[in-house]
């Protein structure tokens, strides 16, 4: 294949990567989108292997590569449980961003391409920052990682003076850019390269670490969109546009996802990334922090209360939290919803933006359980229409439906945009105890006159309201 | 320093409401105002001149005196000109003002250097509903509405069996299921008759099903709704459905309740002469529309008459006809507004622009005229505009979020912008001035597929996120195209130092992580998609 052609080809990919991401806008044409991203990959893939810069020899590495990965992909793709998705993402960023990181060391020691004066300089920044973003893309998503799989704690760790410290760490990186610059041979430049790299490695842990789990849906789509920023340079490094194309697709789709994210929490990017909760500085957890200590009683119901409850409603809102993903309880509120469908109740969903671990979690989840996603709402859709509702079942979610974001100016979540389930005639909130959600803060909601508590496991719960319902 | 909030009697004939409750004085006195009230103005509504005193407002004799010492005044209906005359320069006035049919009324008010709330302009944004004193008077309305009917329908509502013979149930037909339509329906399956509803939104038919009533679609299906052009069509042959379906329900109901306005616009003719002689005698129509000249063509507004043994009524005050409820209702809608007035509950008020709810609500400010306001910034569906567009139900639609995230084209603050583009600007330059040629085509194929990835994910539905997620990620493992590059490239035996195992090395290694990726991020979305059904 000539070069000429597999340039047309990689224009071909290039557009099908675009159909792919317009394709994945609704669900009617999503599917088509992900197989446009399949052809498109195929054909740069093929294009590369069958064109100029590929000899044969390499072609058994190339096939055994794929063959090995390939199965290893599937494997996991088809293991996974849809409760674990936002671990596999983040895990499969990590991939790209330590694939980036390789391809940047490959590209710096391979002086079969010889570039002078201005050019070799540009070539090296890019070596340099591709390094640099695949390093940080790479630890931070094994502890996202880490921390979405519970095998680290999610309550974000704040080093004292951590801002100082990720300020030296990018003053760091600029001083060894500059040495390594200016180094004369491959030798030499491989020093500050190394420890540039163990310093983007430590920001990259560091990074995640001091994010609080509630913010996590935000720090999974930056880490997406990090792995798309470690392709775009991995492209301008080799000269190829096509990586450069589809990076800045990545990179730029992430960037608004986050940017959604942000604003669904009403937080700014830079507070999220800048960690902890609410106020800078790292002072004071946000626990002890402001807010008024809500007080009273809660009404605590029993599974079989709950049935009556929702035998009487007509109108059946359900707001379903990271609560319901923990315990894979998305089966048991779907034949709950069927069941009350079945007796006419108008049975709804009512998804928060930042439910869950990463954008559309829940939404995965529900539609896993089959449920129809025209009953399936948005914040914004429904939030209208709680005072019509008579039951509204909140399922293992806390922040999103704590009035304080409305009522109280001093609550660290002020602000931010909340599924206002207490103007239901009765809300019913099922927690495995009274502890206070990701943002650490209490919810007033607990203590209204109209709420009811249902404790217990949520699986374990519903299983029982279930069997109540029936009977 | 603690404003004095004004009420004064209703003086519009047969006004039976009064702008607050004692109640609600009481919460504002909470709030830091003075409160001040004209003898007898609760009188119509049954709250006395006694009860306003215990909750600590301070009775005034008459109207002159009230509005002498009045900063706010809280009013039902629009002051007429002599009461603007009354009013002094500075005050604030809160009442219905309908600045669209009164463009007279509006310069009055202007000319007396008011600042104007209206409640009939408050915007239908979420969290402005508990302001919305539109949707509590439809609400009343609706109500009201099937009480009249049933006082003058000649029959019991609900069927009975008794000793003396079976009865069977009324049945009523409700036209447009907004706030009054859907509080009509609660109303008359409450008192057992077969309840049946039609909206030209279909969307609405769960909330009619909800309400115990059954919805009844018209009959326009298979002539190919819902592809594009949807509303042109609808106008013509839509509306020739409707009619028929109209005159179907009308041979077999006893009652009909009509609440189908276009804002601003007379309401359409929907019950022809012809469907009322078709009724049965002693049937009842309830034209809530009777104000904007009627749904039904037979319609006196204002009146009760009886045509073709059909009473057909058109009250247009069927709100102040429950006027207890009415003004509660009313009055707390204007406590609301006034707690967003006064969020330093210190008695003073501040008619703060950048809220969109009091920026809509305000239609004068200061004698000068603030109305219309401009375009809310929620992005509506054109396709559920254009649904809603032949008959919309008593109280307009709420603009609802489009399936994206409603802010795509929220304009920026002009200064942010500016800061943007200088930002930009000079950063081009310093690419432009040192950047050798070859990096340049890179960076603007660069710059241009970022352009692309916005605009191309900013519509993503909410409930895809973790799919484009997840398909965004094999996508990056476009990579591979680094790694494969380096595996084995053309260089020939030139003699160039080069570590060539150790590049393979790490090549292949790459390229295995970003097959993991790439097979596994596609099969996973796949799995995932596959799961997404109607």
């Amino acid at each position: 294949m000539t070069a000429n052609l597999a340039s047309v080809a990689y224009v071909g990919a290039a557009i099908l990567f675009i159909l792919s991401l317009g394709g994945l806008s609704h669900p009617e044409t999503a599917r088509r989108g992900n197989l446009y991203g399949v052809i498109g990959m195929t054909i740069a893939v093929l294009a590369t292997v069958f064109g100029p810069r590929v000899t044969a020899a390499g072609l058994p590495y190339i096939v055994g590569a794929l063959l090995v990965g390939g199965a290893v992909g599937l494997y996991a793709a088809k293991k996974v449980q849809m409760t674990q998705m936002p671990e596999l993402v983040a895990l499969m960023h990590s991939l790209v961003g330590l694939a980036a990181c390789l391809v940047g060391f490959a590209s710096y020691v391979d002086t079969s391409i010889a570039y002078q004066g201005a050019e070799k300089t540009i070539h090296e920044v890019e070596i340099y920052i591709g390094i640099l973003i695949g390093a940080v893309t790479f630890s931070g998503s094994i502890i996202a990682f880490g921390k979405l799989s519970g095998k680290i704690g999610g309550k974000p760790l704040l080093l004292p003076a951590r801002h100082w410290l990720n300020l030296a760490g990018l003053l760091a990186v600029i001083w060894f850019g500059v040495l390594f610059v200016q180094a004369h041979d491959v030798t030499a430049g491989m020093t500050p390269l190394i420890v540039m790299t163990v310093i983007a490695l430590l920001f990259g842990i560091h990074m995640v670490m001091a994010i609080g789990g509630a913010d996590m849906p935000v720090v999974v789509s930056m880490l997406n969109s990090y792995s798309g920023w470690a392709a775009a340079a991995t492209g301008f490094m080799l000269s190829n546009d096509l990586l450069i194309v589809t990076g800045a697709l990545v990179g730029s789709s992430g960037a608004i996802l986050s940017y959604i994210m942000c604003r669904a929490m009403n937080r700014s990017f830079i507070s999220v990334i800048a960690g902890g909760f609410g106020t800078g500085g790292g002072a004071a957890p946000a626990a002890a922090g402001g807010g008024a200590q809500p007080q009273g009683e809660v009404t605590a119901v029993s599974a079989v209360e709950t049935a009556e409850l929702l035998r009487g409603a007509k109108n059946v809102v359900i707001v379903p939290g990271y609560g319901m993903a923990v315990a894979q309880a998305q089966h048991t509120v779907y034949e709950i919803t069927k069941l009350l469908r079945e007796r006419g109740v108008n049975v709804r969903f009512a998804i928060h933006p930042v439910a869950g671990r990463m954008p559309g979690h829940m939404n995965v989840l529900l539609a896993e359980a089959k449920v129809p996603y025209d009953i399936v709402f948005e914040m914004d859709e429904i939030n209208d229409d709680f005072p019509a509702t008579d039951v509204t079942m909140v399922i293992g979610a806390n922040d999103i439906v704590n009035p304080a974001a409305q009522d109280d100016p001093t609550s660290p979540i002020a602000g931010m945009p909340v599924l206002e389930v207490w103007r239901s005639k009765i809300s019913l909130v099922m927690k495995r105890s009274m502890a206070s959600g990701y943002a650490g803060v209490d919810n007033p909601l607990f203590f209204k006159e109209n709420n009811r508590m249902l404790f217990g496991d949520a699986k374990k719960m519903l299983d029982e309201v279930l069997v109540a319902l029936k009977s | 320093m603690s404003l004095t909030i004004g009420i004064p009697r209703e003086t519009f004939l047969g006004e039976k409401r009064v702008a607050t409750v004692p109640e609600v004085v009481e919460k504002l006195v909470k709030l830091g105002f003075s409160v001040a009230i004209e003898s007898g103005a609760g009188a119509a509504a049954n709250f006395g001149d006694a009860d306003y005193r215990a909750a600590g407002a301070q009775v005034v004799g008459s109207a002159a005196e009230l509005y002498a010492l009045s900063d706010m005044v809280f009013k039902v209906r629009a002051p007429d000109a002599d009461e603007i005359g009354q009013l002094r320069p500075g005050t604030t006035l809160i009442s219905f003002v309908w600045p669209a049919q009164n463009p007279e009324l509006m310069q009055q008010l202007a000319a007396q250097q008011l600042t104007v709330l209206a409640m009939d302009s408050v915007p239908r944004i979420s969290r402005a509903q508990k302001m919305d004193a539109l949707s509590s008077m439809a609400n009343i309305a609706g109500y009201r509405a099937v009480i009249e009917a049933a006082h003058h329908f000649g029959r019991f509502f609900t069927g009975q069996i008794t000793a003396a013979g079976k009865v069977p149930p009324a049945k009523v037909f409700v036209i447009g299921a907004g706030v009054a339509g859907l509080a009509a329906l609660g109303a008359a399956v409450g008192l057992g008759a077969i309840v049946r509803a039609n909206d030209t939104r279909p969307e609405v038919a769960d909330q009619v099903k909800s309400m115990g009533a059954e919805f009844v679609p018209v009959d326009y299906q298979e002539e190919g709704t819902g592809v594009g052009g949807y509303a042109k069509v609808m106008s013509e042959g839509f509306q020739k459905a409707q009619l028929e379906t109209f005159a179907r329900q009308a041979r077999d109901v006893d009652i009909i309740i009509t609440t189908a306005l276009i804002p601003g616009k007379p309401a359409p003719k929907l019950i022809t002469a012809e469907m009322v002689r078709s009724m049965r005698p002693g049937s009842v129509i309830v034209d809530l529309a009777a104000e904007q000249g009627g749904n039904c063509e037979l319609t006196v507004p204002g009146e009760v008459v009886v045509r073709e043994g059909v009473t057909i009524i058109g009250y247009t005050d069927l709100p102040s006809r429950l006027a207890r409820q009415a003004s509660t209702l009313y009055a707390t809608n204007l406590l609301r507004l006034t707690e967003e007035l006064c969020k330093q509950k210190d008695g003073s008020i501040d008619v703060n622009f950048d809220d969109e709810a009091i920026r809509g609500a305000t239609v004068i400010r200061g004698g000068e005229i603030t109305w219309p306001p401009p375009a809310p910034r929620l992005s509506a569906a054109p396709a559920q505009a254009a649904k809603a567009a032949v008959a919309v139900p008593a109280t307009p639609v709420a603009t609802k979020k489009s399936g994206g995230h409603g802010g795509a084209g929220e304009p920026v603050s002009g200064r942010s912008l500016a800061l943007m583009f200088g930002v930009g600007a000079v950063l081009f330059w310093l690419v432009g001035s040192f950047a050798p040629a070859a990096f340049l085509g890179h960076f603007t194929v660069f710059v241009l597929a970022c352009f692309i990835g916005y605009m191309v994910v900013w519509n993503v539905t909410p409930s895809l996120h973790t799919p484009l997620m997840s398909v965004t990620n094999a996508i990056s493992s476009i990579i591979a195209v680094g790694a494969l590059v380096q595996i084995a490239p053309p260089i020939g035996d030139a003699g160039i130092d080069r570590p060539a195992a150790l590049i393979l090395g790490l090549a292949v290694v790459a390229l295995a992580l970003t097959a993991i990726n790439m097979f596994g991020g596609f099969a996973v979305t796949r799995r995932m998609l596959a799961m997404f059904r109607k």
